[in-house]
């Protein structure tokens, strides 16, 4: 074989995937992107209403503000999770991975709809809550930011669990031994050893939870109210409802702008790409 | 900083298909360095892990200058570990490393600074006291592990295969080093390693383990030179083994007739540590313990023909495998020798003396 044709045959293999890649992901971006800047009354003019208004401005805060608060939730409820994954013997670790990864596997509609069935009024919970005599009518806990909040924290926490497991892992059990020999109490060797080292896979998957939630829509629209729209919905609702595409168009480059300046932070300081094998 | 007693009585440590640890005891003087020698799953570590305080143990007692310390948690054991890979602080610079164990006694900044600077210049570190431990060779976390484990001044220093991961140069260079901060501290060293040729050099005793068990605890002068058993004679240095036959024995000399040989008869010395109660016993010779000369010479009375089948030149020595009708004989003799001169393929004849040949039990 030619040096020619055999440097031709891995560049023909890459091409489909290159081809498909280009033409129907970073094109239609790039249109995306086109369109938000390309109205008559000036190329900022989106821009300047989502900046502005406080409506919009409300929304981007809103979503932000979610977005982190279900990061954090997946940080608190994560860590102990990831923690016990990684020190849990055959059985134990099966069990913990099979809690976090079935729902994982079952289908977000299916899912979203069983919070309903759990959290509304009439629901499993205010229904046991009533029965214990611990309240009157009932805690609302769908159709608001609360209910969005549960149901975004449950798909979200696998994106945290498992990056953070790995991350627990790879921390030799040793360095653990050499706090205490030095003194520490297995309460002081945690919070001065384990803890800091472990700590860039927490940001590094706080980053990435937040990242994916700023764009989540399926569970705001279902679990959500709706007073408390989120930035997806509002593109939505100017595709869908207002036919406003030069506006959604905008809206959806804000969320791009944002998540990729999340993600070069992440890799940059956080070592993001590693949580994902991507060096 | 003066070095405390160690003593470990009847220690035993069962997992649930072996035993690790089986009723070890062993008494360490102040100030004495100790080596547990012996392979891997031969319970050295074990015992170690065992007085640092990472091992629940099923039976036994651990002192330290007769403070029984079994029960207390490692942390509250003060205790200096030096543990293999050297667990240092992957996010912690140098000095935090060192001064983590003074800041968990509650130290103040200036005491802290003052034995920091002490201690890196006892391992001459002083520096890179403010690198990253990554930014470190692995002879120098080496030394940074050793500090941190001496700057609260433990009276017990505990180190597991130290030198495991480094190479065989700079692995002589800090044996070397670290004998000489043991003197020069006077702390109690209880040293594990695989390697006979560290623990010959390092140890004011050695304690050959194997199967859980201390098989001898002696000077490495005395472990060489009178191996408690053939098991310790092949592990600590090189010996040939012959199996022989019991014919008759006057005081310490035996006279016995080696299997492979029939008609033939050498003299040998039934070993102090453990004389062969049968007839049948195996008879262990070191390299540098045999002689070798041309086939014509008078042949001596512990002799047998052989031919140079390999001759391997190590610098200061030369290595020479002497195919036998006892099987293949190690010789090792001095670079300018006479046993030096002979090539591969070359008739000769081996000799030994009787006080060098030990006799021990079947192994």
């Amino acid at each position: 074989m030619s040096a020619r044709l055999r440097s031709a045959v891995p560049a023909a293999l890459i091409l489909p995937g290159f081809l498909l890649v280009a033409g129907l992901f970073v094109w239609p971006v790039a249109q995306l992107v086109a369109t938000s800047f390309g109205d008559r009354a000036g190329a900022l003019v989106h821009y300047v209403k989502i900046f502005t208004e406080p409506t919009y401005l409300r929304v981007v805060g809103r979503t932000l503000l979610l977005s982190a608060q279900t990061a954090m939730l997946c940080v608190l409820l994560g860590y102990p999770l990831a923690y016990q994954l990684n020190r849990a013997g055959g059985i134990g670790k099966a069990v913990i991975l099979v809690c976090i990864l079935i729902p994982f596997w079952t289908n977000l509609l299916v899912r979203t709809y069983g919070w309903i069935i759990l959290l509304n009024p009439q629901g499993v919970i205010n229904g046991v809550l009533r029965q214990l005599g611990l309240i009157e009518g009932a805690v609302p806990l769908v159709y608001n930011t609360t209910g969005v909040l549960i149901g975004m924290t449950q798909i979200m926490l696998p994106y945290m669990v498992l990056p953070l497991a790995a991350v627990m892992s790879r921390l030799d059990p040793a360095v653990m031994r050499a706090a205490r020999s030095l003194g520490a109490s297995p309460a002081q060797a945690f919070l001065k050893v384990y803890v800091p080292l472990t700590l860039p896979g927490v940001l590094g998957g706080f980053l990435l939870v937040f990242m994916l939630s700023l764009g989540f829509f399926v569970v705001p629209a279902i679990l959500g109210g709706p007073r408390d729209l989120l930035l997806a919905q509002l593109i939505e609702f100017n595709i869908n409802q207002t036919l406003n595409w030069p506006f959604a168009a905008a809206l959806s480059t804000v969320l791009l702008a944002a998540t990729v300046t999340l993600y070069w932070i992440g890799d940059r300081f956080f070592g993001l790409g590693r949580l994902w094998g991507a060096r | 900083m003066t070095g405390a007693a160690v003593q470990i009585s009847h220690l035993s440590k069962r997992y649930s298909d072996f035993v690790a640890v089986d009723d070890v005891s062993l008494d360490v003087a102040p100030g004495e360095f100790v080596t547990l020698l012996g392979l891997s799953g031969s319970g050295k570590t074990t015992t170690l892990m065992a007085v640092a305080g990472f091992v629940d143990l099923d039976a036994g007692r651990i002192a330290i200058d007769g403070r029984d310390i079994a029960g207390l948690p490692p942390e509250k054991r003060d205790l200096g570990v030096v543990f293999q890979n050297y667990a240092l602080f992957p996010h912690l610079n140098v000095f935090e490393n060192v001064a983590f164990p003074l800041r968990m006694r509650k130290w103040t900044q200036p005491a802290i600074e003052k034995a920091i600077g002490r201690v890196l210049d006892i391992v001459s570190l002083g520096h890179l006291a403010t690198r990253r431990i990554a930014e470190l060779s692995g002879g120098q976390q080496q030394r940074v592990a050793l500090a941190r484990a001496l700057v609260f001044e433990p009276p017990v220093l505990l180190m597991d295969e130290p030198l495991g991961a480094l190479d065989r140069s700079l692995r002589d260079q800090l044996q070397t080093e670290i004998k000489r901060i043991q003197r020069d501290l006077g702390v109690t060293v209880l040293y594990v390693t695989h390697d006979q040729e560290e623990a010959l050099a390092l140890s004011d005793r050695i304690a050959v383990m194997a199967e859980g068990k201390i098989c001898q605890l002696a000077t490495p002068d005395e472990i060489y030179e009178n191996p408690a058993s053939a098991f310790v004679a092949g592990f600590v240095g090189e010996s040939n083994f012959i199996d022989v036959t019991m014919r008759g024995q006057d005081g310490p000399l035996a006279t016995v007739a080696p299997t492979g040989i029939p008609g033939a008869l050498f003299t040998a010395t039934t070993s102090r540590a453990a004389a062969p109660a049968q007839a049948q016993a195996v008879m262990a010779i070191r390299p540098e313990a045999l002689r070798l000369a041309a086939l014509q010479d008078t042949p001596p009375c512990n002799a047998i023909p052989g031919r140079v089948a390999l001759r391997e030149f190590m610098g200061a020595t030369v290595r020479l495998t002497i195919d036998t009708e006892l099987g293949p004989m190690i010789v090792r003799d001095g670079r300018v020798s006479e046993a030096a001169r002979f090539k591969a393929g070359d008739t000769v004849r081996l000799s030994w003396n009787e006080r060098d040949a030990l006799l021990f039990p079947p192994r």
